[in-house]
C-alpha cells in the first residue's frame, strides 16, 4: 500500500489572517479597525499577531460603538485609505448599516462617479451555536439586495484567503461574510505566495454531478458536500456549486449546471423570505424555465427568529439530512 | 471677547479680507434665493435646504481652512460648497438634475462633492457625516498631512446617537477634527428648547473632554476669530474642538416647510437686527470701507449667479445611458 502525501492544511482563521497581513505588507495604507482586533488578537482570534506585526496604527481596537466606527471606516476611505472594519459580529453590523448602505454603498453613484469607497466590512455571520436569536442571523440577503456593494461568503480556506485578498484590493466597498463555526476547520492550503486571489463574481463548482444542482455559500457548501457523499450511495449524482460572491452573482455558472441537470436546490442558513434562495429561485425560473424538469426549492432556515433550547435551534437550522430530503423531493416531484 | 475689540489684535483682519468675505458670504444669499425661485418655478425639486441667514458661518469658519484640509456636512450644502470655491453654475446644475451638475445630475441637492476642492459632501442623513467626518480626520493623521477636517452639523443632527460615538473616538484618539455645530434654533420643526436637554450645545463634547465654544455665528468677525483659535486648537494635535455657530435660518427648514412654528416677529427680528451681511456692511464702513465697491461686489456676483442659473437651465439632463453607470468602480 502506496502512502500518499496529505496535502498541507491550515485553518479558515489562518487563511484570513494570511489574506490581512499580505494585503497590509502590500499597502501600507490597508489598515484594521475593530472591537478586540488588536490586543485581544481578536474576538475569534482571527488578527492573531497582526499588532505585533503592523503596530497600533494599523490595527485599532475600537470602543464597542459599531455605527462610529463603521462611519470611520467609510470616512477613512473617502480619505484615501483601505480600511478593513471588522465586526465581531454581522449582527451588530446592523447598528451600522446606515453607514454600510447609505454611505459606503451609494456615494459613488450619489457623486456621478468621484468619491469610491475602498473598504471591507469582514466579521462572522450567519447561526453559530447556542447563542439565540440576537447572536444567530444570517444577513446575505439583507446586504446582497443592495446595489454598489459587493458581497462575498466565503467557504474554506482557499476562498477565505483568496475572497478577502480581492476584496481588500476591490475599489467597491465589500460585504465579507464568515462563519464563527468555519473559523476552527482545516482546509486544504491555498497556493502559496502572495499573488493568490480569487476573482469576486465568480462562483465554484466542489463536485461535479449530473442529476441535480445544489447551490449554496459558506457553511452550507459544507452541508452540501456531506448530502451529496451521502445521496451517492443511492445512485444520485449531485452538483454542488459553492457561489462565494452574492453580488455580483455568476448566474452563468448557475445557468450551466441547471441546463446539465434540470433540478435545483438552494441552500442558505438564512430566513427563507426575500432569501437568496429567493433571488437564485426567481433567476432560474426567468431565465432557465424551459430546462427545469421540476420547481427549483430552497433549503432555509425556519421562518422564526433562533431559538436557543438545544432540540430547537436543531429544527431551526438546515443541516445535511434536510439536504438529502430536499434532494430527493425536487427528483421525485419530476 | 467681542468683534469689536478685534481691531488691534493680530487676528484682526485687513479690509481686502472683509470685502472678500461680503462677495463670499453675498454669492451665497443671492445663490440661494435663486434657488429658491428655480424651486417655485419647478426647474428643482424634492429636498432643498436653503443656507440663507447662516452665510457667516461658513465664511467665517473657511477662512482657517489650509490646503490639505477636508470639509463636510449635512444636506444644507450649497453654502458649504460655494465656500469650498465649487462652481456656481456646477451647484446649480445639479439642482436642476442636469448632466452639468457636480454628481451629473445623479445626487441632488444634499448630493454633491468635489475631491479637488476636498469637499466630501453633502449627507442626507441626519448626523451621519459626524463619524464619516471623523474618519477623514483619522486619514489625516495616518498620512501625517497636517491637514484637519471641518466637520458640520447642525443642532439637529447634534442629537444623533453617532455623534456622541464618533466624539468617543476622536478624543480618544486625538484626531485632528473640528466640529461645527451649526445651531440654527430649529431641528425641523422643533425648537432648541423642546429637542435638547442642554440647550449649550458648545457642550456636546464634554462627556469626552472635548473642549467647545459658542459664537456668534450671525457675526463675520466672530466667526473669523473664534475658527482661527479652533483650528489653530486642532491643527496643534491636541484633538477635536467643537465650535457651537448660534445662528438662524430665514427661510423653512427645506422648501416644503412653511416654517409655521415660529413667529414672523421673530424672524423679522432677527432679519431687521442680526442679519449677517448687514452686520459685515456696517463694519466695513466702519473701517472706512467703500459703499459703492460693496455695490460693485453685488453687481458682479449678481452677473455670476445669472451666469450659474443660465447653465443650470441650459445644461442638458444626464443621457440616459447614466442609469446604470457609477455602481460599482
Amino acid at each position: 500500500m502506496t502512502v500518499e502525501k496529505m496535502p498541507e492544511t491550515i485553518t479558515v482563521r489562518e487563511a484570513l489572517r494570511d489574506a490581512m497581513a499580505e494585503e497590509m505588507r502590500q499597502n501600507p495604507n490597508v489598515f484594521l479597525m475593530g472591537e478586540e482586533v488588536a490586543e485581544y488578537q481578536g474576538a475569534y482570534k482571527v488578527s492573531q499577531g497582526l499588532l505585533e506585526e503592523f503596530g497600533s496604527k494599523r490595527v485599532i481596537d475600537t470602543p464597542i460603538t459599531e455605527a462610529g466606527f463603521a462611519g470611520v471606516g467609510v470616512g477613512a476611505a473617502f480619505g484615501g485609505l483601505s480600511p478593513i472594519v471588522e465586526f465581531m459580529t454581522f449582527n451588530f453590523s446592523m447598528q451600522a448599516i446606515d453607514q454600510i448602505i447609505n454611505s459606503a454603498a451609494k456615494t459613488l453613484y450619489m457623486s456621478g462617479g468621484q468619491m469610491g469607497c475602498p473598504i471591507v466590512f469582514r466579521g462572522p455571520n450567519g447561526s453559530a451555536a447556542r447563542v439565540g436569536a440576537q447572536h444567530s442571523q444570517c444577513f446575505a440577503s439583507w446586504y446582497a439586495h443592495c446595489p454598489g456593494l459587493k458581497v462575498v461568503s466565503p467557504y474554506n480556506a482557499i476562498d477565505a484567503k483568496g475572497l478577502l485578498k480581492a476584496a481588500i484590493r476591490d475599489p467597491n466597498p465589500v460585504v465579507f461574510l464568515e462563519n464563527e463555526l468555519l473559523y476552527g476547520q482545516r482546509f486544504e492550503a491555498p497556493p502559496s505566495g502572495s499573488d493568490f486571489i480569487l476573482p469576486i463574481g465568480k462562483a465554484h463548482i466542489e463536485r461535479p454531478g449530473k442529476d441535480v444542482t445544489l447551490v449554496g455559500f459558506s457553511i452550507m457548501v459544507g452541508y452540501a458536500l456531506e448530502a451529496a457523499e451521502e445521496l451517492a450511495k443511492e445512485g444520485i449524482d449531485v452538483e454542488v456549486i459553492n457561489l462565494r460572491s452574492l453580488r455580483p452573482l455568476d448566474l452563468e455558472t448557475i445557468f450551466e449546471s441547471v441546463r446539465k441537470t434540470n433540478h435545483c436546490v438552494t441552500l442558505e442558513e438564512g430566513f427563507p423570505y426575500a432569501g437568496i434562495g429567493s433571488e437564485l429561485s426567481a433567476q432560474i425560473m426567468e431565465h432557465m424555465f424551459d430546462f427545469l424538469d421540476a420547481p427549483v426549492l430552497r433549503v432555509t432556515a425556519k421562518d422564526v427568529p433562533l431559538p436557543y433550547a438545544a432540540n430547537l435551534e436543531r429544527l431551526a437550522i438546515p443541516r445535511s439530512p434536510e439536504i438529502v430530503q430536499a434532494v430527493k423531493n425536487v427528483l421525485y416531484n419530476a | 471677547m467681542s468683534s469689536k475689540n478685534l481691531k488691534n489684535s493680530p487676528l484682526s483682519p485687513s479690509l481686502e479680507n472683509l470685502y472678500k468675505a461680503y462677495e463670499s458670504m453675498y454669492l451665497i444669499r443671492r445663490f440661494e434665493e435663486k434657488a429658491g425661485q428655480l424651486y417655485g418655478m419647478g426647474f428643482i425639486a424634492g429636498f432643498c435646504h436653503l443656507y440663507i441667514g447662516q452665510e457667516a458661518v461658513v465664511i467665517g469658519l473657511q477662512q482657517a481652512v489650509t490646503t490639505n484640509d477636508s470639509i463636510i456636512t449635512s444636506y444644507r450644502d450649497h453654502g458649504h460648497m460655494l465656500a469650498c470655491d465649487m462652481s456656481p453654475g456646477g451647484v446649480m446644475a445639479e439642482l436642476t438634475g442636469r448632466s452639468g451638475g457636480y454628481s451629473k445630475g445623479k445626487g441632488g441637492s444634499m448630493h454633491m462633492f468635489s475631491r479637488e476642492k476636498k469637499f466630501y459632501g453633502g449627507h442626507g442623513i441626519v448626523g451621519a457625516q459626524v463619524p464619516i467626518g471623523t474618519g477623514l480626520a483619522l486619514a489625516h493623521q495616518y498620512k501625517n498631512d497636517n491637514g484637519i477636517c471641518f466637520t458640520y452639523m447642525g443642532d439637529g443632527g447634534s442629537n444623533q446617537g453617532q455623534m456622541f460615538e464618533a466624539f468617543n473616538m476622536a478624543a480618544l484618539w486625538k484626531l485632528p477634527v473640528l466640529y461645527i455645530i451649526e445651531n440654527n434654533l430649529y431641528a425641523m420643526g422643533t425648537s432648541l428648547d423642546r429637542h435638547a436637554a442642554v440647550t449649550d450645545l458648545s457642550t456636546r463634547g464634554s462627556a469626552q473632554g472635548i473642549p467647545g465654544k459658542s459664537v456668534d455665528g450671525m457675526d463675520y468677525l466672530a466667526m473669523r476669530e473664534a475658527a482661527l483659535e479652533a483650528a489653530s486648537y486642532v491643527r496643534s494635535g491636541k484633538g477635536p474642538f467643537v465650535l457651537e455657530a448660534k445662528t438662524y435660518r430665514y427661510r423653512g427648514h427645506s422648501m416644503s416647510d412653511p416654517a409655521k412654528y415660529r413667529s414672523k416677529e421673530e424672524v423679522e427680528d432677527i432679519k431687521s437686527h442680526h442679519d449677517p451681511l448687514s452686520i459685515l456692511e456696517a463694519e466695513i464702513l466702519r473701517q472706512g470701507g467703500d459703499k459703492d465697491h460693496l455695490e460693485s461686489i453685488t453687481k458682479d456676483v449678481k452677473k455670476k449667479i445669472d451666469a450659474a442659473v443660465e447653465f443650470a437651465k441650459e445644461s442638458p439632463e444626464p443621457s440616459e445611458s447614466e442609469l446604470f453607470t457609477d455602481i460599482l468602480v
